[in-house]
C-alpha cells in the first residue's frame, strides 16, 4: 500500500490558484469553504514565495487525536478522512491542525459550526465508493477510480505533487539535483516528522 | 514625440537601472546548472518557523485568516488537550470526591448542637435564591456537557456507540453554548448582591486558624462569623472570579476569531478547561457541605429560612446584627398562633 502525501515544490508555484479552483469544482465544495488555498509569503517583496496548502494527511494526525467524538479514521493509503455523520462541529480539529485544513460552514448563532469539511485527498468518506450520497457529503472519490487528486493532476507547472510519498519525494529529489536548488518539502517535517534530504 | 507611458523616465535611466540590477544580482545567479537560484533570496520554511513560530502570508480568498500557512502550536494544543487535560480533570474530580469521602468518615454529618427552636429567620430572599438556583442549574448543565468534551469519548462512547454519542454530543454542544448566558448573568447578579457580605473582615484569620471547626469531632468549635463565614467567602470568590474567567474565555469561543487569532483561541481553551475543572471540584465540595455534610445548611437556600439556633452556631455575628436591626421577631410572635 502506498503512503499518500502532498508535496508543493514552492520554487515552481506561480500562485495561479488553479488547484484551488479545480478542487472547488471537482467536489462541488460549498460557498465559503476552500479545501485548498495558495498562501503567498512576502508578497511583492524580494524572496516572495507561494505555497499551495490543504490537508497534509499527517502521520499520527493531531485533528484525529483531539476530536471529542473520534470521527476521524486513516485509510490503508494513509489518507486522513472523517465521518460527517459523527462530526459535531466543535472546531477542536482546527485549533490542533498545523495547516489550517479543517473548514466549517456557519450554521447558527454564536459561531456554531456545521459539519467540518476538509481535503479528502480525493478519497471522499466512509460511505460506499462513488455513490451519490458520498459525493454530496465529501465530493468525488477519484482514488477509487484509480486517479490521483485533481489539484496536483492539473497543476500547470507541476509544482504540486500528489501520490505515494516515496515516489513524489524521488521526483522532487531529481528536480533539485537537476536544477541545483530547492526550498524543501513545505510542511513535511510538521506533518510526517521527516523531510527530503537533497 | 516623447513616450508618455514612462512618465518622463529616460531610456538612459532604464538602461542604467537594468545594468545595476544585473551587477547586484549577478554573483548570486552563477551558482547552479540552470544559472539562477531563487532559493538564495527566498525565505525558507525552517527559518520562518524559527523566527516567527508560525508562517503567515496572503491569500486571494475572502477569508483572510486562511493566510496562516503553518502553526506548529497545534501540537501544544493537542498535547494539552489529550495529554494534560484528562489527567488534570480526573485527578481534580476523583481527588475531591476522595477527600470528601475521607472527611465524611472522619467527621460524619455536622449536627446542630442546640435543638430546633421553632423560630426561623430569613437568610436568603427570593431574588437571592432565584439567582443561586439559576446559576447552579446552569453550572451543572455546563459542567456535564463540558466534561463530555474531555471524557465522553473515553467513558460514554464505548457504552452507547459512536452514533448515539455523536447525537448526544451535538445537543450537549448547543446546550453548552446557550445555557452559558444564564450562567454569566447569574455570576454578575451574585457579584452585585453578595460581594459586600463576602469582603474579608477581622474574624477570618481566627476562622482559618481553627479550620472553621471542621476538624473538631466534638463539634464545639464554632468560630464567630458574619453573614458568610470564611469558607463561604472562599467559595464565593472562587465562583465569581472563576466564573468571570470562564465567561471571558467562553465568549472568545462563542465568537471564534472575533477577538483573537488562533493562538489566542488555543489559550482561551487552556484557561476555560483548567478553570472549569477546578471550579467543578470546588462546587462538588460546596454541594457536599450544603446538603449531606451539614445539618440545617440546605434549608437556607432551599426554603430561604433557617432555625435561629443553627444561625447562632454558624453565623453568630450575623444573628447579633439582625437582632440589633430588629429583623428577628421576638420569641412570642414566633409561637404558633392557636
Amino acid at each position: 500500500m502506498a503512503r499518500m502525501k502532498f508535496l508543493c515544490d514552492a520554487d515552481r508555484c506561480i500562485e495561479c490558484n488553479a488547484c484551488v479552483t479545480a478542487c472547488k469544482n471537482e467536489h462541488d465544495v460549498p460557498w465559503g469553504i476552500n479545501r485548498r488555498r495558495v498562501v503567498t509569503i512576502n508578497d511583492g517583496k524580494p524572496g516572495e514565495r507561494s505555497v499551495s496548502m490543504a490537508c497534509m494527511h499527517c502521520t499520527d494526525a493531531p485533528c484525529a487525536a483531539v476530536c471529542p467524538v473520534d470521527c476521524f479514521y486513516t485509510t490503508a493509503d494513509a489518507v486522513v478522512l472523517h465521518s460527517k455523520d459523527l462530526c459535531i462541529g466543535c472546531g477542536y480539529c482546527f485549533y490542533a491542525c498545523p495547516f489550517g485544513a479543517p473548514q466549517y460552514p456557519r450554521v447558527g448563532n454564536f459561531g456554531s459550526r456545521g459539519k467540518m469539511d476538509k481535503c479528502t485527498f480525493c478519497a471522499a468518506g466512509p460511505e460506499g465508493d462513488s455513490t451519490e450520497i458520498e459525493y454530496a457529503k465529501y465530493g468525488a472519490n477519484r482514488l477509487a477510480e484509480g486517479k490521483l487528486p485533481l489539484c496536483a493532476e492539473m497543476c500547470s507547472t507541476k509544482s504540486l505533487l500528489a501520490g505515494d510519498g516515496e515516489i513524489i519525494a524521488a521526483i522532487y529529489k531529481e528536480r533539485v539535483t537537476q536544477r541545483g536548488y530547492g526550498s524543501g518539502a513545505w510542511g513535511w517535517q510538521t506533518a510526517y516528522r521527516e523531510t527530503i534530504d537533497v | 514625440m516623447p513616450d508618455n507611458r514612462l512618465g518622463g523616465v529616460t531610456p538612459q535611466a532604464i538602461a542604467a537601472f537594468m545594468t545595476l540590477t544585473l551587477l547586484v544580482a549577478g554573483p548570486v545567479y552563477a551558482q547552479t546548472p540552470s544559472g539562477s537560484n531563487p532559493t538564495a533570496q527566498a525565505v525558507s520554511e525552517q527559518q520562518l518557523l524559527d523566527e516567527l513560530q508560525k508562517i503567515e502570508g496572503r491569500v486571494t480568498l475572502p477569508n483572510t485568516a486562511a493566510g496562516l500557512l503553518e502553526q506548529p502550536q497545534g501540537r501544544d494544543y493537542r498535547s494539552f488537550h489529550e495529554g494534560w487535560l484528562p489527567w488534570i480533570g480526573g485527578i481534580a474530580i476523583l481527588g475531591i470526591l476522595l477527600l470528601l469521602a475521607l472527611f465524611y468518615f472522619y467527621r460524619g454529618r455536622i449536627r446542630t448542637l442546640a435543638p430546633g427552636s421553632r423560630v426561623r429567620i430569613l437568610r436568603f430572599g427570593a431574588l437571592e435564591r432565584l439567582t443561586h438556583w439559576m446559576t447552579a442549574t446552569a453550572f451543572i448543565i455546563l459542567a456535564i456537557t463540558g466534561l463530555n468534551f474531555i471524557f465522553g469519548k473515553r467513558l460514554l462512547m464505548p457504552l452507547i456507540g459512536a452514533d448515539a454519542f455523536s447525537t448526544w454530543s451535538i445537543w450537549a454542544k448547543y446546550a453548552h453554548d446557550f445555557v452559558s448566558w444564564a450562567f454569566m448573568l447569574g455570576i454578575l447578579v451574585m457579584l452585585a448582591t453578595w460581594a459586600w457580605d463576602n469582603l474579608p473582615d477581622r474574624h477570618d484569620a481566627h476562622w482559618l486558624r481553627v479550620g472553621g471547626g471542621f476538624f473538631d469531632k466534638t463539634n464545639r468549635t464554632h468560630p464567630p462569623a458574619g453573614r458568610f463565614n470564611t469558607g463561604q467567602k472562599l467559595i464565593f470568590w472562587a465562583v465569581v472570579l472563576g466564573g468571570i474567567a470562564l465567561s471571558v474565555s467562553g465568549i472568545f469561543m462563542l465568537f471564534p476569531f472575533a477577538f483573537t487569532d488562533i493562538n489566542g483561541m488555543q489559550t482561551a481553551q487552556y484557561v476555560h478547561a483548567t478553570v472549569g475543572i477546578i471550579l467543578i471540584a470546588v462546587i462538588i465540595a460546596h454541594i457536599y457541605i450544603g446538603t449531606l455534610g451539614m445539618e440545617g445548611a440546605y434549608e437556607a437556600m432551599g426554603s430561604g429560612t433557617v432555625d435561629i439556633n443553627w444561625a447562632k452556631e454558624h453565623h453568630s455575628l450575623w444573628v447579633e446584627r439582625q437582632e440589633a436591626k430588629g429583623a428577628i421577631p421576638p420569641r412570642s410572635a414566633a409561637e404558633p398562633a392557636e
